[in-house]
């Protein structure tokens, strides 16, 4: 395993491809049934670009219907430069997050044409998210102006300009939202040390135009920072002039797997496929030794040894990713008052216990311990990443719970650190509010469970939490959170219907919609927001278009409290019914009598199980609503 | 290496590259008799080429290549370098 650029060019934190990848790929292909989940798993390796071609070849030979559970996800793609390679390692590598890509690409040359005309490839496409790859040669900028401050600053206000136009020409044409990448520089100097300093240079072009594009980032665009994957891997490598004279490509054909890869983990974290929980093996992982054998004052671990920084560094990091809201989790193989003991006495230890919301040391196997933890946190086991120095275990975790993302981890400790940010699994496209307070919420919630156990009674137990429930329209202040609940909720989630920022914020201002945003407290914390509604006006009816709520507060009658609302809202409004529809998927069984459970009449069911359910807004909630209400 | 070893170490990345596992290659070989050698794949054949090789093809010597024949002798003059 190598450290540096080598590194991140070969996606080291990935297992190494099987031997027999061709064979696998064949048995996809004449396969019968769901293979979503070996097609996943087979991009969960480590792929060149040659065989990142051959599993998108064999995507396309697996009928629609036999994705399950792969999130079907349309990719509009707008460039300046050849395209036709990343093309099969984005539908490859999106694999790896759980898509299956569809790319629908603009003409050669049309970047403009593509995004202002309303009835482009791109636009009538209605795509989920649109990909925005242009590069610094086919913006409206050069170095020409060298020098001359008025001109080099009209060159970028220009190329911002430029990309501006088509943001909003996607916006406003297809509602899809933009995928803008930040531009890698060039490594030409022109004076040398100085150009950064003189405007015009290619240098301060770029960071002219990149802070601008940063800087203007909004209505639900995201970010694709190629300026810094550029950067790690090397920019002289990075850019390559034989290749782009010989076939106009933005970079050196080796870095595709690698942008390929930032492109999926983008898309994955807007579908919510990022992970959300981050388990640690102990020995070896957490502190060098074993806790076991050498005890408290053989293991290495704190400031003054190489190797103990090592494992310092990989517990700073697991603590700042708990702080960005991935919850944090123990599976060691020890007797666990044993593992307990660092975490307790060993004063250089910066993971404390109360970092960790579960805490499973036994003599089980991993992947027993890993499914405990999911079912523990109400987390499928897709949303877990497992770190572990031992092979054995690593390899037998892939096996027996394939969903687990588990990273390569190289010899030495000192890169731990290094490998599971590079890995890329807690991509996250914005850092809100709730994401902070997050990880306690987990940790609230298993004091809860304890207060279950020493109550007994549910209706006590519910009383006893002091809840308060909070009923507010959609406004800006929410809109984030709502796009992210929106794209991320799959259980707890009637229609599953996606929605972008923009389209979030379409709803505030429109008078047929009304949009409800639901914030949970009770007196072990603030639960932030927990439920998302959005009803549409057909006619004297509101037809429920999205009902979704966080597995986090089940069980507590919110469903019950949001109805009662909803009826009181909707009377308000003279409306007579609530039309609610169930759109099953392989997710979300858990809502399929949901509409049932609160009163609602079966209306109809279609053959590929769509249920509609009507209820008159005359109906009275009788149920006991543990919690009081305000808005 | 000799002719015959680089035609051999060819035609195992062709036929990677290609999808083609009974790609025959010989020296006289072009494009025109191979299916899905379009200009694209092209590209990928020649930078694949360069990194199994380890060597570095100038646009100008990747343009003068008429067939797998071409290519060996380029090769191999890289390697007598």
């Amino acid at each position: 395993m190598s450290t540096g650029g080598e590194f991140y060019l070969n996606l080291e934190w990935l297992p190494a491809a099987a031997v027999d990848l061709k064979q696998q790929l064949a048995a996809v292909s004449s396969g019968t049934g769901a293979r979503g989940n070996q097609l996943r798993q087979i991009a969960g390796m480590r792929l060149d670009a040659n065989q990142l071609v051959r599993l998108a070849k064999t995507l396309r030979t697996v009928p629609d219907a036999d994705r399950t559970p792969l999130s079907p996800f349309r990719l509009g793609l707008i460039s300046n430069s050849t395209t036709d390679f990343i093309e099969p390692a984005i539908v490859a590598s999106a694999l790896r997050y759980g898509l299956a890509v569809e790319i629908v690409k603009a003409d050669y040359g049309q970047v403009l044409q593509s995004a202002l005309d309303p009835a482009s490839a791109i636009n009538a496409a209605r795509c989920d998210a649109v990909l925005l790859a242009l590069d610094y040669r086919g913006l409206p900028m050069d170095a020409t102006a060298v020098g001359d401050a008025g001109r080099a600053a009209d060159q970028v206000n220009a190329a911002i300009a430029h990309v501006g136009a088509v943001r909003s020409g996607i916006h406003t044409n297809s509602g899809a939202a933009c995928v803008v990448q930040t531009l890698a520089r060039p490594v030409e100097t022109l004076f040398g040390n100085a150009d950064r300093t003189i405007a015009g240079t290619w240098a301060w072009l770029t960071d002219g135009v990149n802070r601008r594009l940063v800087q203007q980032l909004d209505g639900g665009d995201l970010l694709l920072d190629v300026a810094s994957i550029a950067e790690t891997v090397g920019l002289a490598t990075w850019h390559d002039p034989t290749q782009w004279n010989l076939a106009k490509l933005p970079f050196a054909m080796e870095f595709v797997p690698l942008y390929a890869d930032h492109v999926g983990r983008v898309l994955g974290a807007l579908r919510g496929k990022s992970r959300r929980a981050l388990v640690l093996d102990l020995d070896n992982t957490v502190w060098s030794g074993v806790i076991g054998d050498d005890g408290l004052d053989g293991i290495v671990v704190g400031q003054g040894d190489a190797t103990g920084e090592a494992h310092l560094a990989l517990q700073a990091a697991a603590l700042q990713l708990r702080d960005r809201g991935v919850v944090l989790a123990v599976s060691s193989k020890n007797d666990d008052d044993v593992a307990r003991l660092p975490f307790q006495k060993h004063p250089d230890m910066l993971l404390r216990e109360e970092h960790l919301a579960v805490f499973q040391a036994n003599w089980n196997d991993k992947a027993t311990n890993l499914n405990a933890i999911a079912d523990e946190l109400a987390l499928g086991v897709d949303a877990l990443a497992f770190v572990d120095d031992n092979p054995f275990e690593r390899n037998f975790v892939r096996k027996s719970l394939p969903a687990v993302a588990v990273p390569e981890m190289p010899d030495d400790p000192a890169l731990y650190a290094r490998t599971l940010a590079a890995s890329g699994l807690f991509e996250s496209l914005a850092f809100s509010a709730e994401d902070q307070k997050r990880a306690g919420f987990y940790q609230d919630n298993a004091q809860r469970a304890t207060l279950q156990e020493q109550v007994g009674n549910l209706e006590e137990y519910l009383q006893s939490l002091e809840m308060e429930i909070v009923f507010t329209p959609f406004d800006s202040v929410g809109r984030s959170r709502i796009t992210q609940l929106i794209n991320k909720s799959n259980q707890f989630n009637l229609t599953t219907r996606r929605y972008t920022e923009a389209e979030v914020a379409a709803i505030e201002n429109d008078p047929t919609a009304f949009g409800m945003q639901v914030r949970l407290r009770d007196k072990f914390g603030d639960n932030g927001m927990i439920s998302v509604l959005i009803c549409r006006r057909d006619g004297d009816d509101w037809a429920l278009d999205t009902w979704l709520m966080s597995c986090r507060v089940l069980g507590r009658r919110v469903e019950a409290a949001v109805l009662r609302e909803l009826l009181q809202q909707a009377r308000a409004r003279g409306l007579q019914q609530l039309i609610g529809t169930y759109v099953p998927t392989d997710r979300n069984a858990m809502v399929r009598d949901h509409y049932a459970k609160l009163g609602f009449t079966r209306l109809s069911e279609s053959p590929d199980g769509v249920t509609l359910w009507s209820i008159s807004t005359a109906f009275e909630v009788t149920d006991e609503i543990p919690m009081v209400v305000s808005r | 290496m000799t002719e015959t070893e680089i035609l051999a170490k060819l035609q195992t990345i062709f036929a990677d590259v290609l999808d083609e596992d009974d790609l025959v290659l010989t020296p006289q070989t072009t494009a025109q008799d191979v299916d899905g050698w379009d200009s694209l794949s092209h590209v990928r054949l020649v930078l694949t080429v360069e990194k199994a090789f380890g060597v570095k093809l100038s646009a100008g010597e990747i343009g003068r290549l008429k067939n797998v024949g071409d290519l060996i002798v380029l090769l191999q003059a890289r390697q007598a370098r």
